[in-house]
């Protein structure tokens, strides 16, 4: 696989991963091989559909995967410049919540229902800043007046089953971002919640990685939230990475046959547009019986015999990189013609960003 | 996670070992007792373990081994009787409040209620002194201490199955409730009354033995697990083997049932367990 | 939350009524007629029939019923048949407290036992020492514990000569009784403790925790536990039924002069009226422990429940 290119002001780089499930039927690689990094203060998205393996990828990076029978197999997550997989389980406690942080998909779950939102901010504060209780309460509540929570001296000594959905994601947030970490992993921090409220998340999202410098990872399903928060974007497909550019780039000129599915399966906003909605043929391979070839192939309307029998390089420029037969030997040409997801990005903005499947 | 269950599925296996033994011996009793388990010799007393009486003498004389032996079919037939009764009796109730609801659920309920105020064995303690002592009426005491937690058991799981579309389609079919009730809600809450019946023949074999000890029980001179422990209590100076035999009987004999009933669980409702 | 425990209190009083007229119908179908007891066996038929009639006992079963009833909630259960003395003070005076305090000491005892057995398999899940505890438990469940209390005075009293087989008061009196009840409460709440801290730790907030950096210390006991403890009070509750059960038999073993051992007593020497009133105040007792229990567990779980 090509590497893509280290520059100096990578934050966090992760190189060659590959994290596998050990299950009754076998061995399954949930992540088999993906490389990316991040830039200081940029956001990197990993699109890609359930069972992609994006949600592994973002636990492997924090080793969050304990308890379960995922193990990292193979690979580097390189921290400023430090393999985290060599790291011994105190010093990855001192990463964890300290200089990398993580939002979760479900806010009505993630958050201990017999702890006060007060003291479940307070702990990272503690257990990395070495505050005592006192003074980690009183930047709790600082969190959340700086995460938007109103009346956050009195939120602070609220329960969870007090606040609505979109107010506990506020106080995930607030959670993450309590020790000013380095890297923020977001992953769907907007799934589960309603669209109005998404939107606000999102920009309240934006603003904090303004003000502290953070780079994000956005892990979503959501093309809507690449459009409105993203620099680059890797599209994933069990398992691996099948396209890695500039998240503009993927709207208005997407090479892989996936990403051009994804984007032509977002539902226009022109009402008066007669056009139909595609979908992508098929359904994504079960893990077990991967196909030998490129995995998208049994479903690719342009596979040919090559795409069945060798799976293809992530290659291509380092901005813009893709693992296809198709797009490497007809070079620049695009296998078709583009035009309906060109007027996708002029409405991304007001796109809040539907469930897609 | 993999030693975890491979750990249940030996523990199963082992625990329907212990109960077949138990089985067998029970339904073999005559053949394989060496004495008559009544038979008194005063001459040969409290005798400790020895080659003719391999598990001692009784302060009457009676061997032991083959008391034990005879003890098998009691506690068995108490705990499996009983059971049956308790389940056939708390899965109609059960069903009844769990499918119809409303008024002849809050009344099934408080009964229900009523039977679980009684702490633990007092239930049963008082049934039997009542009805007075003997077997049948240990059988019908545990058996009625058992149907609280099988008419529980049993709505809760109606209550599932009823809200299932299925019911609602067979229903519109125009399936009459019992039919609706006996073919459709009653097989697909099976597993769990399996298991609670499994776990309870343990209960109530202990239950009854614990009866028998109190001198509520079944009445001498039949052998009995629990009156023997609380015979030998008179002689523990003398002879310990008196209480030390028939009390590990029943013992393993209840471990064998809760470990099958462990490994029964974990196959039948994986959910529950880990 | 008001409303709950008014509620909660309300649908306690139809059970009340119910298990009182339950006991009464039992005592009142017991083979014996209390007023032969009471006259003696040498009574003229005369003298048994105005014995009747000073009982009450011709009147019908629904009056009767009515005044025992009436007269209870006065604090009035009756004459014991066998020692003429108040049931109320036959209960209340030393046996009530005596068996109160047996059912604490072995609750206590199983809870302790029961936590450290349930968390140390937890924190070492899946391990060896996991299966080992766990078929420890499994064992401490089966074990028939009338058979316990007679072996562990065959040891510690007999052998050993280390405790006092009778009684009740001090603490050397205590350890038995305690441990013979108690270890079938142990082994049930290791198991509850095991299986609910495993179910927690398969939570979103879980997740969260470990994610904020948290050790693995901070994760069981502030994270886990306290949300893992939630379905085993329920448990300890019911366990305290059992418990109060069980003191029958330890009282009797041990020869401890409790609730226990006075219904045993009274329900062999046809002493209805004791008998009855042991049974109903042990009945109530656990009623009202187990709507304690409820009310708590309603208490914690609102917190979890309204989402």
């Amino acid at each position: 696989m090509a590497d893509l290119k280290m520059k100096g002001n990578h934050v966090l780089e992760v190189e060659d991963l590959h994290t596998s499930f050990a299950t009754d039927r076998g061995r399954v690689d949930a992540v088999n091989g993906i490389t990316f990094a991040i830039d200081k203060g940029g956001t990197l998205g990993i699109v890609g559909e359930s069972g992609s393996g994006k949600s592994v990828a973002s636990l492997s990076i924090l080793q969050l995967l304990e308890g379960t029978t995922a193990h990292i197999r193979k690979g580097q997550i390189r921290f400023m410049g430090q393999d985290l997989l060599t790291l011994s389980r105190a010093q990855m406690r001192k990463i964890r919540g300290n200089r990398i942080a993580m939002i979760f998909q479900e806010p009505m779950t993630s958050l201990n229902p017999t702890m006060t939102i007060g003291s479940q901010i307070a702990e990272p504060i503690i257990f990395h800043q070495g505050k005592n209780r006192r003074q980690a309460w009183n930047a709790a509540v600082e969190m959340l007046e700086l995460v938007g929570m109103p009346e956050p001296r009195k939120r602070a000594r609220q329960y969870p089953f007090e606040l609505s959905g979109g107010m506990r994601q506020r106080v995930m947030i607030a959670i993450a971002l309590a020790c000013g970490p380095d890297v923020l992993i977001c992953d769907e921090p907007t799934t589960a919640l309603d669209v109005t409220i998404q939107a606000q998340i999102l920009t309240l999202v934006k603003r904090l990685q303004r003000e502290m410098g953070t780079s994000i990872i956005m892990i979503t399903h959501d093309l809507g939230v690449i459009a409105e928060t993203c620099d680059f974007v890797a599209v994933m497909y069990c398992g691996k990475i099948v396209e890695y550019t500039r998240a503009f780039n993927l709207f208005t000129d997407p090479k892989h046959p996936y990403s051009k599915g994804l984007l032509e399966s977002i539902p226009s906003h022109e009402e008066d547009s007669d056009e139909n909605l595609k979908t992508i043929e098929g359904t994504v391979p079960s893990p077990y019986e991967l196909p030998p070839g490129c995995a998208f192939a049994p479903r690719c309307p342009y596979a040919k015999e090559i795409c069945h029998e060798t799976m293809p390089e992530l290659d291509g420029e380092p901005e813009q990189k893709v693992r296809c037969h198709i797009y490497q030997t007809t070079s620049t040409e695009s296998p078709t013609e583009g035009g309906t997801v060109a007027s996708y990005i002029q409405i991304s903005d007001m796109w809040k960003g539907e469930e897609l499947w | 996670m993999k030693s975890h269950k491979t750990a249940k599925n030996v523990q199963m296996y082992i625990g329907a070992g212990i109960v077949l033994f138990f089985v067998l011996v029970a339904i073999f009793a005559p053949l394989i007792a060496p004495y008559d388990p009544l038979e008194v010799v005063i001459p040969r007393r409290l005798q400790a373990p020895s080659s003719e009486h391999w598990l001692g003498t009784d302060d009457l004389g009676r061997d032991n081994l083959s008391r034990i032996i005879f003890g098998a079919r009691v506690s068995l037939t108490v705990g499996v009787l009983a059971t049956a009764i308790g389940a056939a009796t708390g899965v109609i109730f059960g069903m009844l409040a769990g499918y119809f609801g409303g008024k002849l659920d809050s009344i099934i309920m408080r009964m229900i209620d009523v039977l679980l105020a009684f702490p633990g064995l007092l239930l049963a303690l008082a049934i039997v002194t009542v009805l007075g002592s003997s077997t049948r009426n240990v059988i019908l005491a545990v058996a009625i201490f058992a149907v609280p937690g099988f008419a529980r058991i049993v709505r809760g799981a109606t209550l599932n199955v009823k809200k299932l579309e299925y019911i609602d389609a067979i229903r519109a079919v125009g399936a009459n409730d019992f039919r609706i009730i006996f073919l459709h809600i009653f097989p697909n809450i099976l597993s769990p009354i399996i298991v609670q019946a499994t776990l309870n023949v343990g209960g109530a074999i202990v239950t009854a033995a614990a009866l028998s000890f109190l001198g509520v029980g079944t009445p001498p001179p039949t052998a009995e697990w629990g009156a023997m422990v609380d015979r030998g209590r008179a002689f523990l100076y003398q002879a310990p083997h008196m209480i030390y035999f028939p009390g590990l009987m029943i013992f393993l004999l209840v471990v064998g049932i809760n470990m099958f009933g462990d490994g029964l669980t974990d196959f039948l409702q994986p959910k529950k367990s880990r | 939350m008001g409303t709950f425990i008014v509620r909660r209190l309300l649908q306690a009083i139809p059970v009340v009524l119910g298990v009182s007229f339950a006991v009464f119908m039992m005592m009142h179908l017991l083979p014996g007629d209390p007023a032969i007891i009471m006259a003696g066996e040498a009574a003229q038929p005369a003298q048994i029939e105005q014995m009747r009639v000073n009982l009450g006992l011709n009147d019908p079963i629904l009056t009767q019923y009515w005044r025992y009833i009436t007269n209870a909630i006065r604090g009035d259960l009756g004459t014991s048949i066998r020692t003429d003395m108040p049931v109320r003070n036959e209960i209340f005076d030393v046996r009530f407290a005596t068996t109160v305090q047996l059912a604490l000491v072995a609750t206590a005892f199983s809870m302790f036992f029961g936590l450290i057995i349930g968390i140390v398999s937890v924190v070492w899940r899946r391990s060896f020492l996991d299966i080992l505890l766990m078929l420890i438990a499994l064992l401490g469940l089966s074990v028939p514990n009338f058979w316990l209390g007679v072996i562990l005075i065959n040891f510690f009293s007999l052998q050993m000569g280390w405790l006092p087989i009778t009684g009740w008061g001090t603490p050397a009196q205590m350890v038995m009784p305690a441990l013979m009840l108690g270890i079938g409460g142990s082994a049930v709440i290791a198991r509850m403790t095991r299986a609910s801290m495993l179910e927690v730790f398969n939570q979103d907030y879980i997740r969260t925790a470990y994610a904020k950096g948290a050790s693995e210390r901070i994760v069981i006991f502030r994270h886990a536990l306290r949300n893992a403890m939630i379905p085993v009070i329920t448990v300890v509750g019911l366990q305290f039924g059992f418990l109060l059960s069980g003191a029958v038999i330890s009282e009797t073993i041990f020869a401890i002069n409790g609730l226990g051992r006075l219904m045993i007593q009274s329900l062999m020497n046809r002493d209805f009226p004791t008998a009855q009133g042991a049974i109903l105040v042990c009945s109530l007792l656990f009623v009202l422990v187990n709507m304690c229990v409820d009310i708590t567990y309603r208490f914690v779980n609102k917190r979890i429940d309204l989402n």
